[in-house]
């Protein structure tokens, strides 16, 4: 993974001056999957920045030039996961097929509840997976609340990674904010585990008396009693065999979380962050690297997809509109019809123009207040499409975008 | 007659990237004319409320973010009279909800503090993660609810920029999944009041699309979701519409022999060199010719473009649901975007 220099921060209102900000900071996405080094790429971002097609391009791209890749994707469009042969929610990697060259790629979308099955199932002998599994606390818990997804997701990398099959696993994130939460988990099980609370769950009648709840002092037992009264017996009594249940799993668990986070870490994983060159979109792209940064996470870059450019640069915004007032404002009626349609054909081109040129420096303001904010994080720009994507040839195009240098 | 009249409770829901925080911003400002307050409600903790109206960040406390003067957003209806309306907006911080929560059914005093220091915050917004949906649920009820002293609703409406359509049946329905688990107490009753608001006339659930493939496909499979769950689906409001410039007839007319005359038709008003005086008016200069071959292919791609968004609007217009347009506002929304986005909502008679 090659870091960008440090010293481009000449950052002076690009676009006028013709001087790039982005020279000598570009995000080589080429030279990130080709690094055998790379392990595991995670995109996050926003929903509607096209996250999930990211992902399944960069598998498609690694996977033809030569890698054996798997794709996670969660809750994909169904045109998307159509166009990588993707048509049922199984869990399980699924060859695609179509893939030229040396490589594989395996696609799979994620099914939650059975991932969080399969925790319980490695984790606690039948018996007690029976029970669990059985728990209506569980079952709730299990089948998709906001945050579950979260956690699975990164359960499901630990596995595929523990399964050693693949030498590139591209991760897509929830499109929220809270993807990130996973990273919270350690930290959280940790809190949980190691404090009161689950005690408190787990013996619901005896917390009053026992010594390891002294020094909580009188707080303690009114927490008791809310707990029991807010929750209702019945729903104590749930979650109590619920925790039980899972007490034997729960050091596994923690295990796995602080596993999985060192795995992210590690050297060989990059985090991509995926936006769209508009103000929600960098805002919540900038919370991404924040986050990612305090953590201390491996972020690769940027990559900014609908990026809109044009063939006539050298034709002004304004001079366009001013032309197109200039055509609408002869006097027509003069002229021969056919001279008549181009000057009605030609104004309205040199609108679209002007639009566009507006929108190319709009686009250019964003990511230029996104660049000198955080000078270090490489990125690169993919050009828009006319529509989404329905195959693999719509996806290797993206690909091709990813890498194409201005 | 607005298209909402009996509403309250007005959901916003949508794919990401479709605008959904600035339409729910838009939808309050608009049911606030006529003298009316309405309070718009965050759930994300991203402060995008108070990113849009250009503020700084909301605390969790309702505070009003805008005044709808008289006649702002059009002609003065019957309603309010000469009284100016009010938007207030609250960010919804989910631990401090949760306190509140409690409060609700207990004086909490120390326990509370109690609470946070043995993790129940934290278990209980992370590994129970539902808990967050019936805090944020039952807060935007509560307002609904709310009277004042005059025993008159606080809010004439309430709308919620809620989870995207992936999550929002879901969310809309955790109550009645929290009333099964409970069985009966106090929570038992919070839920099944909360779940008699949602599944009432007074709620609306509105979803956010784009004239674009994917945001349409999650409208049309949203709206069967939610009715599948039984949940009452209001409109589609159609955002960032952009006017179509050039039909699809006239780019075509471009191709072929055209591209001469529209080159001369460049030159004539001023783009590019001048044809050559000396020479027949055939002659076009070379800088004018490369402006031609980039304007088309733009030309082209927009013609493309307005031909799926028709697709586009077809797909939504056979929803059969009452539909909202709001124009793209180029270079973004703001405040005053906010009033010309609430006012082509009142025109269209969404308020």
């Amino acid at each position: 993974m090659s870091s960008a220099p440090k010293n481009a921060s000449q950052t002076s209102s690009a676009g006028q001056t013709g001087h790039d900000p982005l020279a000598g900071r570009l995000l080589d996405v080429d030279a990130l999957i080709d690094d055998p080094a790379t392990a595991i790429i995670v995109c996050c971002g926003s929903g509607g920045v096209g996250k999930t097609t990211t992902a399944a391009a960069l598998g498609l791209r690694a996977a033809e030039r030569g890698r054996k890749v798997v794709v996670l994707t969660i809750d994909p469009a169904r045109r998307l996961a159509q166009s990588m042969g993707l048509t049922e929610l199984d869990n399980t990697p699924r060859v695609v097929k179509g893939v030229t060259g040396t490589g594989e790629l395996q696609a799979m979308m994620l099914d939650m509840k059975r991932t969080f099955d399969e925790v319980v199932l490695a984790h606690a002998d039948p018996e007690r997976a029976r029970q669990i599994m059985e728990n209506p606390f569980y079952q709730s818990l299990s089948s998709g609340f906001a945050g579950t997804q979260e956690y699975m997701a990164m359960e499901k990398l630990g596995q595929l990674q523990a399964e050693g099959n693949w030498d590139l696993i591209v991760v897509d994130t929830p499109p929220s904010r809270s993807a990130l939460d996973f990273l919270d988990a350690p930290n959280r099980l940790g809190s949980f585990l190691d404090g009161k609370l689950i005690r408190i769950l787990m013996a619901p009648a005896k917390v009053g008396g026992r010594s390891a709840m002294k020094f909580l002092n009188v707080g303690m037992t009114m927490v008791t009693g809310v707990v029991g009264k807010v929750l209702g017996a019945n729903v104590l009594q749930d979650v109590s065999t619920f925790v039980t249940a899972m007490d034997s799993m729960f050091g596994g668990f923690r295990e796995r979380a602080d596993r999985t986070y060192a795995l992210l870490q590690a050297p060989g994983t990059a985090f991509l962050v995926v936006a769209a060159p508009e103000r929600d979109a960098l805002r919540e792209a900038a919370y991404f690297v924040d986050r990612l940064e305090s953590d201390r996470m491996p972020l690769a870059g940027l990559v900014l997809n609908r990026v809109h450019s044009t063939g006539a640069p050298q034709l002004t915004a304004e001079r366009a509109l001013a032309a197109a007032e200039t055509l609408e404002s002869t006097d027509l009626e003069e002229q021969p019809t056919d001279s008549v349609e181009a000057e009605v054909l030609a104004a309205g081109l040199l609108r679209l123009h002007a639009e566009r040129m507006q929108r190319i420096a709009r686009e250019r303001r964003m990511r230029d207040r996104f660049v000198s904010v955080y000078p270090d994080v490489p990125v690169v720009e993919v050009a828009a499409l006319a529509g989404d994507v329905h195959d693999l040839k719509g996806l290797r195009e993206i690909g091709e975008g990813l890498n194409r240098r201005p | 007659m607005p298209d909402w009249e009996g509403a309250r409770l007005h959901v916003v829901s949508g794919k990401g990237g479709t605008g959904k925080t600035t339409v729910a911003a838009a939808l309050a400002m608009a049911l606030a004319a006529e003298g009316r307050r309405t309070l718009l409600i965050e759930v994300e903790e991203r402060q995008g409320i108070a990113e849009l109206f250009g503020i700084s960040a909301l605390p969790y406390e309702e505070r009003k973010v805008a005044s709808v003067a008289p006649g702002a957003l059009g002609a003065l209806g019957k309603r309010g009279g000469n009284r100016e309306g009010e938007v207030f907006a609250l960010a919804i911080d989910i631990e401090q909800a949760l306190l509140e929560y409690l409060e609700m059914f207990y004086k909490l005093g120390r326990a509370g503090k109690a609470l946070r220091k043995v993790g129940f915050i934290d278990f209980a917004t992370t590994i129970a993660p539902g808990l967050r949906d019936v805090l944020l649920t039952g807060k935007a009820c509560e307002a609904v609810r709310r009277k004042g002293a005059d025993g008159r609703r606080v809010y004439d409406a309430v709308v919620m920029d809620a989870p995207p359509t992936g999550r929002v049946s879901r969310f809309l329905n955790i109550n009645t999944e929290v009333a099964d688990l409970a069985r009966f107490g106090p929570i038992f009753t919070q839920s099944q009041a909360v779940m008699r608001v949602i599944q009432s006339p007074e709620t609306v659930v509105h979803l956010v699309t784009l004239l674009e493939e994917m945001p349409v496909q999650e409208t049309v499979d949203g709206v069967a979701e939610l009715r599948a769950a039984g949940l009452p689906v209001g409109a589609v409001f159609v955002n960032m519409v952009r006017p179509p410039v050039l039909d699809e007839a006239a780019v075509l007319a471009a191709e072929g022999d055209h591209a001469e005359e529209l080159a001369l038709a460049l030159a004539d008003a001023g783009v590019g060199a001048r044809p050559n005086r000396n020479g027949t008016r055939k002659t076009i200069p070379a800088a004018t010719r490369k402006l031609v071959e980039p304007l088309l292919a733009q030309g082209r791609e927009h013609a493309a473009r307005v031909l799926l968004e028709r697709e586009q609007r077809a797909d939504v217009q056979a929803l059969k649901l009452p539909t909202y347009e709001l124009p793209l506002l180029s270079g973004g929304v703001d405040l005053g975007g906010l009033y010309r986005l609430a006012a082509a909502l009142k025109e269209q008679g969404a308020a």
